[in-house]
């Protein structure tokens, strides 16, 4: 089966540019106006969408995605709910689609059973925060099964076997945390985070996208500079848990979309050397 | 021979039991965390793992317990509480009278010298009650270490003494106003410090809980309780106790005490948690009674969640065992058959704490209570125990005023009815 995710980064490697990855909680501020927000991203320029399942305990995230993930659970969103939404909306959309969420949720339903459903609804990836290389090896032979590509998490802490591990058993791209925390937007980009992309193409040939403290077009543009994609997350679900209740959400949306966009430019020929690659 | 004070040692505790490579007892425990704690965690169980081997680490750790934590505690029998409850024999091991006033200290001191030998200089933990905070934070006092506590701010309101003794050792204490605003919630906001400091920080985790090697190290800083009960009851009675009673939140003193009597296969194991207002989703904490298998917090155990995978909301009158899930060894010596799990209600654990006031003058915790709670329920079976050994966790102070509350919710100023 053809990776959607593999796909995006072989046209983006064509276009010479870096891409843009989004993250929003699914459900925020209830599944009707996520599934615009999904519609909007993609209309906007994301190449590749990042939703997340809300979860009652997500110790990994900060203030901004604690806040929006609390929304969407009092919008009665659960795990089941932002699978039927993205099968719904999926025909629409152009970008792939990775699922980011806690474990318990899934475990919950059951890895083969998860694995089945995530398929069926068109999704691509599947990213869990709290589950490292050593815990996912049933988590990634149910993905695999069925086609979808397992993501890990690498972070400034992550030794270069780990890095060589996650490597070898992820597929469609590899995710580096840019500075040690939760998730939340940073005023300047870590100065360990190009290091660590250096790092990890040493280790492994899978794309990297670099994520955690990213907010600004100017931060995209930077790591577009040396990284294969740019995550933003706490930044744009600010713009939803700001607009939510307007008939404007969608074109702040859009707009800030469109902004972050800018900054992963076309790199011009000859510039290799500064290239991921 | 009552006088002789058994040897306050742990040598034996250390080792003896660890779970596999991975951190698993059976199917239980593990180590699901955030990617950036992977590698903190991993050099945290390699210097465990040289510390507890080190004898001059656990003769540091042993003169410590003697000489300031005032260890052995007693071990003493409540012969009027057990007439009262009409019991055969009862013995209480008094960790009520450590240094602090719970069972809690002996493990922040364990790690508190790990963290020093670890060249961390700060400390982040979190609290349910408040024991394992004023600990903390009087460990971190002892050994010059910076300290911030992470607790719920319902917790905070109705265990507000145990507040002031933090600020009064020198920690910070950070009011967390998020989920529940309970324990649960204090975990995630430690463990959120903890991932954004971890070069110069030691997350100092309270109970037998979290990732690997957490559920080993506490357990085994504990076992001294069962070290010294186990001696203490051959010593004074020639005999080994019929059954081991402890409460279990996240299941630290009851392990602490099951530690020693694991081997011996004729002594019960008995571990009780809160059953609060009754077995209904939110308003208890009987994870064995309500709960299923789950992810939380760093390792796989038993917890309290609803069918999409959320965790559910708790209710105690206890804030030390208000949490949704137990330590994952519990879990496992449930399935092994090796431990038995009760849970009692809000109701018998207060009356348990008048009862134990009333007959024995000691002021118990309301976690330590849940276990004297369940004597009533052991000596109506059909052939009872004739010697229990209850871990008196800690002592009552701390909730004083809150039960004086729940007893007299509207009528301040008038006697108690009990």
């Amino acid at each position: 089966m053809r990776s959607r995710i593999r796909e995006t980064f072989e046209r983006l490697g064509a276009e010479r540019r870096a891409g843009l990855v989004t993250y929003v909680t699914a459900g925020d501020p209830d599944l009707e106006r996520s599934a615009r927000v999904l519609g909007a991203l993609d209309g906007a320029g994301a190449d590749i969408l990042e939703i997340g399942v809300p979860f009652s305990d997500p110790l990994a995230d900060g203030p901004v995605i604690q806040r929006a993930s609390e929304r969407a659970l009092a919008s009665g969103t659960t795990l089941a709910a932002t699978l039927e939404m993205v099968a719904r909306e999926r025909a629409a959309i152009r970008a792939p689609i990775v699922l980011f969420t806690y474990a318990n949720p899934v475990v919950r339903v059951g890895l083969d059973r998860f694995a089945a459903r995530a398929s069926e609804a068109g999704v691509d990836g599947v990213l869990v925060l709290d589950l490292p290389v050593e815990e996912a090896g049933g988590l990634r032979a149910a993905l695999e099964g069925v086609g979808l590509d397992t993501i890990f998490l690498l972070s400034p802490t992550t030794t270069p076997a780990r890095i060589r591990e996650a490597g070898r058993l992820g597929r469609g791209f590899l995710y580096a945390i840019s500075r040690l925390g939760v998730t939340g937007a940073r005023a300047s980009l870590a100065d360990g985070a190009r290091d660590l992309v250096a790092r990890i193409k040493r280790e492994t040939a899978l794309p990297v996208a670099v994520g955690f403290g990213l907010s600004t077009p100017e931060h995209v543009a930077d790591v577009a500079q040396w990284a294969d994609a740019a995550v933003v997350g706490s930044a744009l679900v600010d713009v939803i848990g700001r607009w939510g209740q307007s008939d404007a959400l969608v074109e702040h949306v859009e707009a800030f979309v469109r902004a972050l966009r800018r900054g992963c430019a076309p790199r011009p020929l000859g510039g290799e050397q500064d290239g991921p690659r | 021979m009552e006088d002789q004070a058994p040897p306050v040692t742990v040598r034996g505790a250390f080792g003896r039991r660890d779970p596999d490579a991975r951190g698993y007892f059976g199917e239980f425990g593990g180590r699901f965390v955030p990617e950036t704690l992977v590698a903190p965690i991993a050099e945290l169980e390699a210097a465990y793992l040289d510390a507890r081997s080190d004898p001059a680490f656990e003769q540091q750790f042993t003169s410590l317990l003697r000489h300031y934590v005032g260890r052995p505690t007693p071990l003493h029998e409540a012969r009027r509480l057990a007439s009262a409850l009409g019991a055969s024999r009862v013995l209480l091991k008094r960790e009520d009278l450590a240094h602090t006033g719970a069972h809690k200290i002996n493990n922040a001191l364990g790690q508190g010298l790990l963290a020093v030998r670890m060249g961390k200089r700060r400390v982040v933990a979190e609290t349910g009650a408040g024991q394992h905070g004023v600990a903390t934070a009087t460990v971190c006092a002892l050994l010059g270490l910076a300290c911030d506590v992470y607790m719920g701010v319902d917790d905070m309101a109705r265990q507000a003494l145990n507040v002031f003794r933090m600020r009064l050792l020198g920690a910070r204490v950070h009011g967390v106003d998020a989920g529940s605003r309970t324990l649960k919630d204090a975990i995630n906001e430690a463990m959120r410090d903890w991932v954004a400091n971890v070069h110069d920080t030691h997350y100092l985790l309270g109970s037998a809980l979290g990732p690997h090697p957490y559920p080993l190290m506490v357990r085994e800083f504990q076992s001294v309780i069962g070290q010294e009960a186990r001696a203490q009851c051959l010593a004074q009675y020639g005999r080994l106790p019929d059954a081991v009673v402890a409460c279990v939140g996240g299941g630290s003193n009851a392990l602490g005490l099951f530690d020693a009597f694991i081997d011996d296969s004729a002594v019960r194991l008995i571990g009780v948690e809160a059953g609060g207002e009754a077995i209904e989703a939110g308003r208890h904490a009987a994870r064995f009674a309500g709960g299923s298998p789950g992810i939380l917090q760093g390792t796989r155990t038993f917890v309290l969640q609803d069918d999409a995978g959320n965790i559910g909301a708790t209710h105690s009158v206890s804030a030390g065992l208000d949490y949704a899930a137990i330590g994952p060894e519990h879990a496992w010596l449930r399935s092994s058959g090796r431990a038995e799990y009760a849970h009692v209600s809000d109701a018998q654990a207060l009356e348990a704490f008048q009862w134990l006031a009333r007959t024995e003058g000691i002021v118990p915790a309301l976690e330590s209570a849940h276990g004297i709670a369940h004597l009533r329920e052991l000596a109506r079976e059909s052939s009872p125990p004739e010697l229990v050994l209850v871990n008196l966790s800690g002592r009552g102070d701390k909730d004083v005023q809150a039960v004086e509350r729940q007893l007299r919710p509207d009528a301040a100023g008038q006697e108690p009815s009990l």
